[in-house]
Protein backbone atom coordinates (compact mmCIF):
# COMPACT_ATOMS: atom_id res chain seq x y z
CA UNK A 1 0.00 0.00 0.00
CA UNK A 2 1.91 3.17 -1.13
CA UNK A 3 0.86 6.50 0.02
CA UNK A 4 2.36 9.97 -2.02
CA UNK A 5 1.96 11.62 1.60
CA UNK A 6 4.16 9.38 3.70
CA UNK A 7 7.52 10.37 2.87
CA UNK A 8 7.10 13.97 3.30
CA UNK A 9 5.48 13.72 6.74
CA UNK A 10 6.19 10.77 8.67
CA UNK A 11 4.25 11.31 12.10
CA UNK A 12 6.79 11.72 14.53
CA UNK A 13 9.26 14.17 12.63
CA UNK A 14 6.81 17.58 13.39
CA UNK A 15 6.80 17.21 17.11
CA UNK A 16 10.45 17.76 18.52
CA UNK A 17 9.48 17.73 21.55
CA UNK A 18 9.00 14.02 21.91
CA UNK A 19 11.88 11.79 22.79
CA UNK A 20 13.51 9.58 19.96
CA UNK A 21 13.04 6.40 21.75
CA UNK A 22 11.58 4.67 19.22
CA UNK A 23 13.04 1.74 18.00
CA UNK A 24 11.88 -0.37 15.58
CA UNK A 25 9.45 -3.29 16.98
CA UNK A 26 9.76 -6.77 15.42
CA UNK A 27 6.12 -7.39 15.88
CA UNK A 28 4.89 -4.71 13.20
CA UNK A 29 6.83 -3.12 10.21
CA UNK A 30 7.37 0.53 10.14
CA UNK A 31 7.55 1.41 6.31
CA UNK A 32 3.78 0.88 5.78
CA UNK A 33 1.42 3.92 6.09
CA UNK A 34 0.62 4.14 9.00
CA UNK A 35 -3.19 2.75 9.95
CA UNK A 36 -4.04 5.89 12.23
CA UNK A 37 -1.96 9.35 12.01
CA UNK A 38 -3.18 12.56 13.96
CA UNK A 39 -1.35 15.46 12.63
CA UNK A 40 -0.91 18.74 14.54
CA UNK A 41 -4.55 17.97 15.82
CA UNK A 42 -6.03 20.62 17.96
CA UNK A 43 -9.35 20.54 19.52
CA UNK A 44 -11.45 22.91 20.99
CA UNK A 45 -14.99 22.80 22.91
CA UNK A 46 -17.17 25.81 23.43
CA UNK A 47 -17.47 25.60 27.03
CA UNK A 48 -21.13 26.43 28.85
CA UNK A 49 -20.24 29.36 29.20
CA UNK A 50 -19.24 31.10 25.92
CA UNK A 51 -15.37 30.43 26.08
CA UNK A 52 -13.39 28.03 24.37
CA UNK A 53 -11.60 24.96 25.83
CA UNK A 54 -8.87 23.44 24.08
CA UNK A 55 -8.55 20.00 25.11
CA UNK A 56 -5.89 18.97 22.16
CA UNK A 57 -3.08 20.71 21.22
CA UNK A 58 -0.66 20.17 18.22
CA UNK A 59 -1.05 16.68 19.19
CA UNK A 60 0.40 14.09 16.57
CA UNK A 61 0.94 10.70 17.11
CA UNK A 62 0.86 7.32 15.17
CA UNK A 63 -0.27 3.74 14.82
CA UNK A 64 1.34 1.11 12.63
CA UNK A 65 -0.37 -1.65 11.34
CA UNK A 66 -0.71 -4.21 14.02
CA UNK A 67 0.75 -2.44 16.52
CA UNK A 68 -1.04 -1.61 20.30
CA UNK A 69 -0.45 1.28 21.64
CA UNK A 70 -1.73 2.27 25.08
CA UNK A 71 -2.34 6.27 25.63
CA UNK A 72 -2.07 7.32 29.03
CA UNK A 73 -2.60 10.61 30.90
CA UNK A 74 -3.90 11.90 34.03
CA UNK A 75 -7.74 12.82 34.31
CA UNK A 76 -9.32 14.92 32.03
CA UNK A 77 -6.58 15.50 29.50
CA UNK A 78 -8.14 14.90 26.31
CA UNK A 79 -7.87 11.28 26.03
CA UNK A 80 -11.41 10.49 25.16
CA UNK A 81 -11.21 12.94 23.06
CA UNK A 82 -8.44 11.92 21.06
CA UNK A 83 -10.36 8.52 20.40
CA UNK A 84 -13.50 10.16 19.42
CA UNK A 85 -11.74 11.88 17.06
CA UNK A 86 -9.87 8.85 15.76
CA UNK A 87 -13.52 7.34 15.50
CA UNK A 88 -15.24 9.98 13.09
CA UNK A 89 -17.75 10.62 16.38
CA UNK A 90 -16.22 14.16 16.46
CA UNK A 91 -14.05 16.68 14.27
CA UNK A 92 -11.16 18.72 14.80
CA UNK A 93 -10.91 21.93 15.25
CA UNK A 94 -7.50 21.52 13.14
CA UNK A 95 -4.67 20.01 12.17
CA UNK A 96 -6.31 16.79 10.35
CA UNK A 97 -6.73 12.76 11.31
CA UNK A 98 -5.88 9.98 8.97
CA UNK A 99 -7.34 6.32 9.23
CA UNK A 100 -5.90 4.28 6.81
CA UNK A 101 -4.19 7.12 4.64
CA UNK A 102 -7.82 8.97 4.25
CA UNK A 103 -9.29 11.77 6.37
CA UNK A 104 -11.51 10.49 8.74
CA UNK A 105 -15.19 11.37 7.94
CA UNK A 106 -18.12 9.89 9.41
CA UNK A 107 -17.74 6.08 10.62
CA UNK A 108 -15.86 3.69 9.59
CA UNK A 109 -16.36 0.14 9.28
CA UNK A 110 -13.64 -1.05 9.91
CA UNK A 111 -13.11 0.77 13.45
CA UNK A 112 -14.04 -0.98 16.92
CA UNK A 113 -14.68 1.45 20.07
CA UNK A 114 -15.21 0.01 23.49
CA UNK A 115 -16.89 3.22 25.47
CA UNK A 116 -15.56 4.47 28.93
CA UNK A 117 -19.32 5.09 29.49
CA UNK A 118 -21.58 1.75 29.81
CA UNK A 119 -23.08 1.98 26.08
CA UNK A 120 -24.81 -1.55 25.59
CA UNK A 121 -28.59 -1.00 24.72
CA UNK A 122 -30.76 -1.31 27.48
CA UNK A 123 -33.60 -2.97 26.22
CA UNK A 124 -31.79 -5.92 24.07
CA UNK A 125 -30.60 -9.06 26.33
CA UNK A 126 -27.13 -10.09 26.16
CA UNK A 127 -27.82 -12.13 23.25
CA UNK A 128 -28.92 -9.01 21.28
CA UNK A 129 -26.53 -6.62 22.37
CA UNK A 130 -23.83 -8.74 21.23
CA UNK A 131 -25.37 -9.56 17.82
CA UNK A 132 -26.31 -6.27 17.25
CA UNK A 133 -23.30 -5.28 15.09
CA UNK A 134 -23.93 -8.00 12.46
CA UNK A 135 -27.26 -7.38 12.14
CA UNK A 136 -26.65 -4.19 11.52
CA UNK A 137 -24.74 -4.44 9.09
CA UNK A 138 -26.74 -6.86 6.96
CA UNK A 139 -25.43 -10.76 8.47
CA UNK A 140 -28.39 -13.33 8.35
CA UNK A 141 -29.94 -13.56 11.36
CA UNK A 142 -29.31 -16.80 12.48
CA UNK A 143 -25.64 -16.60 11.53
CA UNK A 144 -25.35 -13.10 14.14
CA UNK A 145 -27.09 -14.89 16.68
CA UNK A 146 -24.71 -18.19 16.41
CA UNK A 147 -21.31 -15.87 16.54
CA UNK A 148 -23.08 -13.96 19.33
CA UNK A 149 -23.35 -17.15 21.02
CA UNK A 150 -19.96 -18.37 20.82
CA UNK A 151 -18.28 -14.42 21.78
CA UNK A 152 -20.42 -15.04 24.81
CA UNK A 153 -19.17 -18.03 26.06
CA UNK A 154 -15.48 -16.31 25.44
CA UNK A 155 -16.53 -13.86 27.21
CA UNK A 156 -17.25 -15.90 29.98
CA UNK A 157 -21.11 -14.90 30.29
CA UNK A 158 -22.72 -18.36 29.02
CA UNK A 159 -26.04 -18.67 30.54
CA UNK A 160 -26.52 -15.33 30.78
CA UNK A 161 -27.62 -14.97 26.56
CA UNK A 162 -30.95 -13.57 27.92
CA UNK A 163 -30.37 -11.38 30.75
CA UNK A 164 -30.97 -7.87 30.19
CA UNK A 165 -28.02 -5.12 31.32
CA UNK A 166 -30.26 -4.07 34.84
CA UNK A 167 -29.74 -7.84 35.29
CA UNK A 168 -26.10 -7.75 35.11
CA UNK A 169 -23.07 -6.49 37.22
CA UNK A 170 -20.79 -3.87 35.63
CA UNK A 171 -18.20 -6.11 35.19
CA UNK A 172 -20.46 -8.75 32.62
CA UNK A 173 -21.63 -5.18 31.04
CA UNK A 174 -18.53 -4.30 30.31
CA UNK A 175 -18.33 -8.12 28.73
CA UNK A 176 -20.73 -7.63 26.91
CA UNK A 177 -19.74 -4.30 25.11
CA UNK A 178 -16.07 -6.11 24.41
CA UNK A 179 -17.88 -8.95 22.44
CA UNK A 180 -20.05 -6.41 21.18
CA UNK A 181 -17.20 -4.79 19.81
CA UNK A 182 -15.27 -7.76 18.87
CA UNK A 183 -17.67 -9.72 16.83
CA UNK A 184 -17.17 -7.24 14.53
CA UNK A 185 -13.83 -7.78 13.90
CA UNK A 186 -12.70 -4.71 13.94
CA UNK A 187 -9.08 -4.05 12.47
CA UNK A 188 -8.78 -0.86 14.32
CA UNK A 189 -9.85 -1.15 18.20
CA UNK A 190 -10.46 2.15 20.29
CA UNK A 191 -10.96 1.18 23.76
CA UNK A 192 -11.46 3.59 26.36
CA UNK A 193 -10.46 1.95 29.93
CA UNK A 194 -12.06 -1.11 29.20
CA UNK A 195 -11.07 -2.71 32.16
CA UNK A 196 -11.21 -0.62 34.69
CA UNK A 197 -15.18 -1.58 35.92
CA UNK A 198 -13.66 -5.10 36.94
CA UNK A 199 -12.04 -6.77 39.43
CA UNK A 200 -8.36 -7.49 39.15
CA UNK A 201 -8.81 -11.23 38.63
CA UNK A 202 -11.39 -10.63 35.96
CA UNK A 203 -9.34 -7.73 34.72
CA UNK A 204 -6.31 -10.19 33.88
CA UNK A 205 -7.88 -12.51 32.65
CA UNK A 206 -9.94 -9.98 29.82
CA UNK A 207 -6.23 -8.60 29.59
CA UNK A 208 -4.78 -11.98 28.56
CA UNK A 209 -7.70 -12.72 26.31
CA UNK A 210 -7.78 -9.45 24.50
CA UNK A 211 -3.68 -9.82 23.62
CA UNK A 212 -5.13 -13.12 22.54
CA UNK A 213 -7.54 -11.82 20.21
CA UNK A 214 -5.49 -8.84 19.35
CA UNK A 215 -2.67 -11.32 17.71
CA UNK A 216 -5.58 -13.34 16.13
CA UNK A 217 -7.51 -10.61 14.72
CA UNK A 218 -4.02 -8.70 14.02
CA UNK A 219 -6.09 -5.30 14.38
CA UNK A 220 -4.11 -2.08 15.45
CA UNK A 221 -5.17 -0.92 18.86
CA UNK A 222 -5.51 2.41 20.72
CA UNK A 223 -6.01 1.54 24.24
CA UNK A 224 -6.76 4.11 26.76
CA UNK A 225 -5.82 4.08 30.21
CA UNK A 226 -5.25 5.80 33.67
CA UNK A 227 -3.31 2.31 34.75
CA UNK A 228 0.01 2.59 33.50
CA UNK A 229 1.29 -1.36 34.55
CA UNK A 230 -1.79 -2.44 32.90
CA UNK A 231 -0.20 0.17 29.78
CA UNK A 232 2.74 -1.30 29.92
CA UNK A 233 2.11 -4.98 30.29
CA UNK A 234 -0.21 -4.62 26.82
CA UNK A 235 1.66 -2.34 24.86
CA UNK A 236 4.30 -1.95 22.13
CA UNK A 237 4.59 1.89 22.37
CA UNK A 238 3.20 3.66 25.03
CA UNK A 239 2.48 7.49 24.62
CA UNK A 240 2.05 9.67 27.29
CA UNK A 241 0.01 13.14 27.46
CA UNK A 242 0.54 16.08 29.16
CA UNK A 243 -2.28 17.59 31.60
CA UNK A 244 -4.79 19.01 29.33
CA UNK A 245 -4.48 20.17 26.71
CA UNK A 246 -3.02 17.41 25.96
CA UNK A 247 0.08 16.71 23.68
CA UNK A 248 2.19 14.28 23.59
CA UNK A 249 4.87 14.29 26.22
CA UNK A 250 6.89 10.85 25.08
CA UNK A 251 6.49 8.15 23.80
CA UNK A 252 8.06 4.71 25.11
CA UNK A 253 8.50 1.52 23.02
CA UNK A 254 8.07 -1.41 25.22
CA UNK A 255 10.26 -3.74 24.15
CA UNK A 256 9.01 -6.78 26.42
CA UNK A 257 9.15 -10.15 24.75
CA UNK A 258 5.84 -11.86 22.88
CA UNK A 259 3.62 -13.96 23.96
CA UNK A 260 2.94 -12.10 26.98
CA UNK A 261 1.49 -12.98 30.44
CA UNK A 262 0.11 -10.32 31.96
CA UNK A 263 -0.17 -11.26 35.55
CA UNK A 264 3.38 -12.73 35.83
CA UNK A 265 4.87 -9.65 33.41
CA UNK A 266 4.79 -7.59 36.20
CA UNK A 267 7.68 -9.18 38.12
CA UNK A 268 9.61 -9.11 35.36
CA UNK A 269 12.98 -6.44 35.63
CA UNK A 270 13.04 -5.29 32.48
CA UNK A 271 9.12 -4.09 33.35
CA UNK A 272 9.74 -2.42 36.44
CA UNK A 273 12.28 -0.28 34.45
CA UNK A 274 10.00 0.58 31.95
CA UNK A 275 7.86 1.74 34.88
CA UNK A 276 10.12 3.73 36.12
CA UNK A 277 11.00 5.89 33.17
CA UNK A 278 7.63 6.58 32.12
CA UNK A 279 5.98 7.58 35.45
CA UNK A 280 9.49 9.81 35.75
CA UNK A 281 7.16 11.75 32.59
CA UNK A 282 4.13 11.17 33.83
CA UNK A 283 3.96 12.06 37.59
CA UNK A 284 4.36 15.28 36.90
CA UNK A 285 1.38 15.59 34.61
CA UNK A 286 -0.21 14.01 37.19
CA UNK A 287 0.75 16.43 39.56
CA UNK A 288 0.15 19.56 37.05
CA UNK A 289 -3.71 18.07 36.56
CA UNK A 290 -3.94 17.42 40.93
CA UNK A 291 -2.99 21.47 41.51
CA UNK A 292 -5.42 22.70 38.87
CA UNK A 293 -8.15 20.76 39.97
CA UNK A 294 -7.27 21.76 43.21
CA UNK A 295 -7.18 25.53 43.04
CA UNK A 296 -10.34 25.19 40.61
CA UNK A 297 -11.93 24.20 43.28
CA UNK B 1 -15.01 -24.38 20.47
CA UNK B 2 -11.86 -22.76 20.74
CA UNK B 3 -9.67 -23.35 23.82
CA UNK B 4 -7.81 -20.52 24.75
CA UNK B 5 -10.80 -19.56 27.14
CA UNK B 6 -10.85 -22.25 30.14
CA UNK B 7 -9.57 -19.87 32.87
CA UNK B 8 -13.22 -17.70 31.91
CA UNK B 9 -14.84 -21.26 31.92
CA UNK B 10 -13.88 -22.30 35.47
CA UNK B 11 -14.74 -18.92 36.54
CA UNK B 12 -18.17 -18.84 34.96
CA UNK B 13 -18.79 -21.99 37.15
CA UNK B 14 -18.96 -20.48 40.09
CA UNK B 15 -21.36 -17.59 38.27
CA UNK B 16 -24.53 -19.76 39.05
CA UNK B 17 -25.15 -18.88 42.85
CA UNK B 18 -28.79 -18.90 42.34
CA UNK B 19 -28.91 -22.63 41.87
CA UNK B 20 -28.90 -23.47 45.54
CA UNK B 21 -31.15 -21.13 46.45
CA UNK B 22 -32.73 -21.84 50.03
CA UNK B 23 -35.82 -23.11 49.17
CA UNK B 24 -37.05 -23.09 52.81
CA UNK B 25 -36.72 -19.23 52.87
CA UNK B 26 -38.09 -18.84 49.42
CA UNK B 27 -41.23 -20.15 50.65
CA UNK B 28 -41.25 -17.90 53.83
CA UNK B 29 -40.50 -15.49 51.48
CA UNK B 30 -43.74 -16.33 49.01
CA UNK B 31 -45.97 -17.12 52.10
CA UNK B 32 -44.98 -13.80 53.45
CA UNK B 33 -45.60 -11.51 49.99
CA UNK B 34 -48.99 -13.86 49.30
CA UNK B 35 -50.31 -12.86 52.82
CA UNK B 36 -49.36 -9.26 52.54
CA UNK B 37 -51.88 -9.37 49.24
CA UNK B 38 -54.62 -11.04 50.94
CA UNK B 39 -54.49 -8.20 53.84
CA UNK B 40 -54.36 -5.34 51.54
CA UNK B 41 -57.37 -7.09 49.36
CA UNK B 42 -59.72 -7.69 52.42
CA UNK B 43 -58.85 -3.96 54.12
CA UNK B 44 -59.49 -2.45 50.13
CA UNK B 45 -62.80 -4.18 50.46
CA UNK B 46 -63.80 -3.04 54.13
CA UNK B 47 -63.12 0.40 52.78
CA UNK B 48 -64.99 0.34 49.91
CA UNK B 49 -68.64 -1.23 51.47
CA UNK B 50 -67.55 1.63 54.43
CA UNK B 51 -67.36 4.37 51.75
CA UNK B 52 -70.79 2.99 50.15
CA UNK B 53 -72.56 1.68 53.48
CA UNK B 54 -72.07 5.05 54.71
CA UNK B 55 -73.64 6.92 51.27
CA UNK B 56 -76.73 4.25 51.89
CA UNK B 57 -77.24 4.95 55.23
CA UNK B 58 -76.56 8.77 55.46
CA UNK B 59 -79.15 9.03 52.64
CA UNK B 60 -81.97 7.14 54.64
CA UNK B 61 -81.13 9.04 57.42
CA UNK B 62 -81.86 11.95 55.30
CA UNK B 63 -78.06 13.44 56.20
CA UNK B 64 -77.63 13.62 52.31
CA UNK B 65 -79.73 14.94 50.29
CA UNK B 66 -80.41 12.02 47.90
CA UNK B 67 -82.56 13.92 45.22
CA UNK B 68 -79.37 15.79 44.94
CA UNK B 69 -76.76 13.75 45.46
CA UNK B 70 -78.18 10.37 44.63
CA UNK B 71 -77.78 6.70 46.59
CA UNK B 72 -76.21 3.94 45.71
CA UNK B 73 -79.52 1.70 45.50
CA UNK B 74 -80.91 4.33 43.00
CA UNK B 75 -77.32 3.59 41.18
CA UNK B 76 -77.71 0.44 40.65
CA UNK B 77 -81.48 0.08 40.20
CA UNK B 78 -80.54 2.74 37.65
CA UNK B 79 -78.19 0.82 36.35
CA UNK B 80 -80.19 -2.53 35.79
CA UNK B 81 -82.74 -0.70 34.50
CA UNK B 82 -80.80 0.49 31.41
CA UNK B 83 -79.37 -3.05 31.23
CA UNK B 84 -82.45 -4.66 31.62
CA UNK B 85 -85.06 -1.86 29.45
CA UNK B 86 -82.44 0.30 27.60
CA UNK B 87 -82.33 3.71 28.00
CA UNK B 88 -84.41 6.98 26.46
CA UNK B 89 -82.01 7.07 23.90
CA UNK B 90 -81.70 3.17 23.08
CA UNK B 91 -79.57 -0.01 23.78
CA UNK B 92 -77.09 0.85 26.37
CA UNK B 93 -74.49 -0.78 24.60
CA UNK B 94 -74.98 0.86 22.05
CA UNK B 95 -74.34 4.27 23.66
CA UNK B 96 -71.36 2.58 25.88
CA UNK B 97 -70.32 1.39 21.98
CA UNK B 98 -71.05 4.78 20.43
CA UNK B 99 -68.72 7.05 23.00
CA UNK B 100 -66.16 3.88 23.17
CA UNK B 101 -65.49 4.10 19.49
CA UNK B 102 -65.57 7.98 18.95
CA UNK B 103 -62.62 7.99 21.79
CA UNK B 104 -61.04 5.15 20.43
CA UNK B 105 -61.07 6.44 17.41
CA UNK B 106 -60.01 9.79 18.52
CA UNK B 107 -56.89 8.29 20.89
CA UNK B 108 -55.32 6.31 17.95
CA UNK B 109 -55.54 9.02 15.84
CA UNK B 110 -54.00 11.30 18.17
CA UNK B 111 -50.94 8.96 19.46
CA UNK B 112 -49.44 7.78 15.81
CA UNK B 113 -49.69 12.06 14.95
CA UNK B 114 -48.44 13.06 18.42
CA UNK B 115 -45.49 10.36 17.95
CA UNK B 116 -44.44 11.38 14.27
CA UNK B 117 -44.14 14.85 15.42
CA UNK B 118 -43.04 15.12 18.35
CA UNK B 119 -40.22 11.99 16.58
CA UNK B 120 -39.87 14.75 13.88
CA UNK B 121 -39.48 17.66 16.06
CA UNK B 122 -36.96 15.82 18.34
CA UNK B 123 -35.00 15.09 15.41
CA UNK B 124 -34.81 17.99 13.72
CA UNK B 125 -33.22 21.33 15.68
CA UNK B 126 -34.39 23.73 13.34
CA UNK B 127 -38.13 22.22 13.09
CA UNK B 128 -38.47 22.48 16.73
CA UNK B 129 -36.84 25.61 17.25
CA UNK B 130 -38.96 27.16 14.66
CA UNK B 131 -42.28 25.31 15.58
CA UNK B 132 -41.54 25.92 19.21
CA UNK B 133 -43.08 29.10 20.46
CA UNK B 134 -45.96 27.72 18.44
CA UNK B 135 -46.49 24.59 19.89
CA UNK B 136 -46.21 26.37 23.29
CA UNK B 137 -48.95 28.87 22.46
CA UNK B 138 -51.70 26.07 21.05
CA UNK B 139 -50.55 23.86 24.29
CA UNK B 140 -52.17 26.57 26.76
CA UNK B 141 -55.19 27.03 25.07
CA UNK B 142 -57.75 25.02 27.16
CA UNK B 143 -58.63 22.60 24.86
CA UNK B 144 -62.27 21.41 25.66
CA UNK B 145 -63.31 25.20 24.72
CA UNK B 146 -63.02 23.78 21.02
CA UNK B 147 -65.58 21.39 21.05
CA UNK B 148 -68.51 23.77 19.99
CA UNK B 149 -66.31 24.72 17.46
CA UNK B 150 -65.81 20.96 16.30
CA UNK B 151 -69.60 20.87 16.69
CA UNK B 152 -69.76 23.48 14.37
CA UNK B 153 -67.45 22.72 11.80
CA UNK B 154 -67.86 18.29 12.01
CA UNK B 155 -72.10 18.29 12.57
CA UNK B 156 -73.66 16.18 15.40
CA UNK B 157 -72.26 13.29 14.53
CA UNK B 158 -69.23 11.29 15.78
CA UNK B 159 -66.57 13.33 13.84
CA UNK B 160 -66.68 16.22 16.08
CA UNK B 161 -65.89 13.96 19.37
CA UNK B 162 -63.24 12.28 17.81
CA UNK B 163 -61.56 15.77 16.66
CA UNK B 164 -61.84 16.64 19.93
CA UNK B 165 -60.31 13.85 21.48
CA UNK B 166 -57.70 13.70 18.83
CA UNK B 167 -56.50 17.67 19.80
CA UNK B 168 -56.65 16.39 23.68
CA UNK B 169 -54.57 13.48 23.06
CA UNK B 170 -52.23 14.83 20.23
CA UNK B 171 -50.40 17.35 22.73
CA UNK B 172 -49.92 14.83 25.35
CA UNK B 173 -48.47 12.28 23.57
CA UNK B 174 -46.12 14.89 21.11
CA UNK B 175 -44.54 16.43 24.45
CA UNK B 176 -43.48 13.16 25.88
CA UNK B 177 -42.15 11.80 22.33
CA UNK B 178 -40.25 15.00 21.80
CA UNK B 179 -38.89 14.87 25.02
CA UNK B 180 -38.12 11.20 24.73
CA UNK B 181 -36.44 11.62 21.39
CA UNK B 182 -34.61 14.96 22.81
CA UNK B 183 -33.20 12.73 26.01
CA UNK B 184 -31.95 9.38 24.02
CA UNK B 185 -28.18 8.94 25.68
CA UNK B 186 -25.95 10.11 23.17
CA UNK B 187 -23.43 7.21 24.40
CA UNK B 188 -26.31 4.81 22.74
CA UNK B 189 -26.19 6.49 19.12
CA UNK B 190 -22.64 6.72 19.03
CA UNK B 191 -21.89 3.18 20.15
CA UNK B 192 -24.61 1.93 17.34
CA UNK B 193 -23.61 4.26 14.42
CA UNK B 194 -19.65 2.39 15.29
CA UNK B 195 -21.32 -0.89 15.44
CA UNK B 196 -23.00 -0.27 11.96
CA UNK B 197 -26.67 0.93 12.28
CA UNK B 198 -27.71 2.73 9.17
CA UNK B 199 -30.34 5.97 9.72
CA UNK B 200 -33.16 3.71 9.83
CA UNK B 201 -31.71 0.81 12.14
CA UNK B 202 -30.85 4.13 14.52
CA UNK B 203 -34.39 5.19 14.53
CA UNK B 204 -35.98 1.64 15.19
CA UNK B 205 -33.26 -0.10 17.31
CA UNK B 206 -32.25 3.13 19.41
CA UNK B 207 -34.48 6.02 19.21
CA UNK B 208 -38.19 4.53 19.35
CA UNK B 209 -37.12 2.09 22.44
CA UNK B 210 -35.15 4.95 24.42
CA UNK B 211 -38.31 7.22 23.69
CA UNK B 212 -40.77 4.37 24.21
CA UNK B 213 -40.36 4.71 27.93
CA UNK B 214 -41.63 7.76 27.37
CA UNK B 215 -44.68 7.59 25.12
CA UNK B 216 -46.22 4.60 26.78
CA UNK B 217 -46.11 6.79 30.32
CA UNK B 218 -47.97 9.13 28.36
CA UNK B 219 -50.63 6.30 27.33
CA UNK B 220 -51.95 5.98 30.46
CA UNK B 221 -53.33 9.56 31.45
CA UNK B 222 -53.90 10.11 27.36
CA UNK B 223 -56.68 7.15 27.14
CA UNK B 224 -58.32 9.38 30.09
CA UNK B 225 -58.14 12.32 27.84
CA UNK B 226 -59.88 10.32 25.14
CA UNK B 227 -62.76 9.97 26.85
CA UNK B 228 -63.06 12.98 27.87
CA UNK B 229 -62.79 14.68 24.44
CA UNK B 230 -65.74 11.86 23.53
CA UNK B 231 -67.89 13.04 26.38
CA UNK B 232 -67.47 16.73 26.30
CA UNK B 233 -67.92 16.32 22.47
CA UNK B 234 -71.43 14.54 23.19
CA UNK B 235 -72.59 17.21 26.10
CA UNK B 236 -72.36 19.80 23.59
CA UNK B 237 -74.28 17.82 20.61
CA UNK B 238 -75.03 14.27 19.48
CA UNK B 239 -77.66 11.92 19.15
CA UNK B 240 -76.21 9.05 21.24
CA UNK B 241 -73.19 8.38 23.45
CA UNK B 242 -72.86 8.20 27.25
CA UNK B 243 -72.55 11.79 27.24
CA UNK B 244 -75.74 12.28 26.25
CA UNK B 245 -76.64 10.18 28.50
CA UNK B 246 -75.39 11.99 31.51
CA UNK B 247 -76.45 15.38 29.83
CA UNK B 248 -80.31 13.55 30.09
CA UNK B 249 -80.16 12.36 33.31
CA UNK B 250 -78.73 16.68 34.45
CA UNK B 251 -81.47 18.03 32.82
CA UNK B 252 -83.88 15.56 34.45
CA UNK B 253 -82.60 16.44 37.89
CA UNK B 254 -81.71 12.18 37.98
CA UNK B 255 -78.57 12.58 39.92
CA UNK B 256 -78.50 8.74 40.40
CA UNK B 257 -78.35 8.33 36.28
CA UNK B 258 -75.52 10.77 36.41
CA UNK B 259 -73.93 8.34 38.91
CA UNK B 260 -74.75 5.47 36.52
CA UNK B 261 -73.23 7.02 33.46
CA UNK B 262 -70.13 8.09 35.57
CA UNK B 263 -69.89 4.61 37.13
CA UNK B 264 -69.84 3.02 33.24
CA UNK B 265 -67.49 5.65 32.02
CA UNK B 266 -65.22 4.79 34.96
CA UNK B 267 -65.22 1.17 34.01
CA UNK B 268 -64.47 1.87 30.61
CA UNK B 269 -60.95 3.98 31.68
CA UNK B 270 -60.38 0.77 34.10
CA UNK B 271 -60.45 -1.85 31.19
CA UNK B 272 -57.86 0.59 29.34
CA UNK B 273 -55.54 1.11 31.78
CA UNK B 274 -55.19 -2.76 32.38
CA UNK B 275 -54.66 -3.22 28.36
CA UNK B 276 -52.48 -0.21 28.36
CA UNK B 277 -50.56 -1.91 31.61
CA UNK B 278 -50.26 -5.39 29.77
CA UNK B 279 -49.00 -3.34 26.55
CA UNK B 280 -46.18 -1.87 28.77
CA UNK B 281 -45.44 -4.47 30.57
CA UNK B 282 -44.93 -6.68 27.27
CA UNK B 283 -43.16 -3.40 25.38
CA UNK B 284 -41.04 -2.16 28.93
CA UNK B 285 -40.05 -5.85 29.79
CA UNK B 286 -36.12 -4.65 29.90
CA UNK B 287 -36.75 -1.92 32.54
CA UNK B 288 -35.58 -2.91 35.89
CA UNK B 289 -39.53 -1.74 37.34
CA UNK B 290 -42.20 -1.17 35.04
CA UNK B 291 -43.80 2.55 35.40
CA UNK B 292 -47.13 1.15 36.56
CA UNK B 293 -45.56 -0.49 39.38
CA UNK B 294 -43.92 2.40 40.75
CA UNK B 295 -47.03 4.30 40.82
CA UNK B 296 -50.20 2.79 42.66
N1 LIG C 1 -18.49 18.24 24.72
C1 LIG C 1 -17.61 18.91 25.49
N2 LIG C 1 -17.81 20.21 25.77
C2 LIG C 1 -16.93 20.89 26.53
N3 LIG C 1 -15.83 20.35 27.08
C3 LIG C 1 -15.58 19.05 26.85
C4 LIG C 1 -16.46 18.26 26.05
N4 LIG C 1 -15.97 17.01 25.99
C5 LIG C 1 -14.84 17.01 26.73
N5 LIG C 1 -14.60 18.24 27.24
C6 LIG C 1 -13.46 18.63 28.05
O1 LIG C 1 -12.28 18.20 27.42
C7 LIG C 1 -11.37 17.68 28.36
C8 LIG C 1 -10.93 16.31 27.95
O2 LIG C 1 -12.01 15.40 28.09
P1 LIG C 1 -11.81 13.84 27.89
O3 LIG C 1 -13.12 13.20 28.10
O4 LIG C 1 -11.15 13.60 26.59
O5 LIG C 1 -10.83 13.48 29.07
P2 LIG C 1 -10.15 12.07 29.41
O6 LIG C 1 -8.70 12.23 29.21
O7 LIG C 1 -10.82 10.99 28.69
O8 LIG C 1 -10.42 11.97 30.97
P3 LIG C 1 -10.73 10.66 31.84
O9 LIG C 1 -9.45 9.94 31.98
O10 LIG C 1 -11.18 11.21 33.15
O11 LIG C 1 -11.76 9.88 31.13
C9 LIG C 1 -12.04 17.73 29.71
O12 LIG C 1 -11.50 18.80 30.44
C10 LIG C 1 -13.49 17.97 29.40
O13 LIG C 1 -14.02 18.83 30.37
MG1 LIG D 1 -12.08 9.50 29.17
Amino acid sequence: MQHPQRNLSPASSPTPRSPAQEVPSTRYSKDSTPVIELRQVTKRFLTPGGQTYTALRDLSLSVAPGEFCALIGPTGCGKSTTLSLIAGLDTPSAGSVLVMGEEVHGNDPRIGYVFQTDAVFPWKNVLHNVAAGPLFRGVPRREALERARSWIARVGLAGFEDRYPHQLSGGMRKRVALAQTFINEPQILLMDEPFSALDVQTRTLMENELLQLWSALSASVVFVTHDLEEAIALADRVCVLTAGPATVKGIYTIDLPRPRNVAEIRFDPRFVQLYHDIWEDLRDEVMISYERAKHSS
Amino acid sequence: MSEPNTLLERQQSIAHPMAETDSAALAALVRRRRRRRWLINALRLLLLVALIGGWELGARLGLIDSFFWGRPSGIWQQLVTWVLHGTAQGPLWVQIAMTLEEALLGFLIGVVLGISFGVLLGRNAFLAELLGPYIKAANSIPRVTLAPLFAIGLGLGSQSKVALAVVLVFFIVFFNAFQGVREVDRNLLANARILGANRWQLFREVILPSALTWIIASLHTSFSFALVGAVVGEFVGSIEGIGLLIQNAGATFNANGVFAAMLILAAVALLSEIVITALERRLLRWRPTALSEVTL
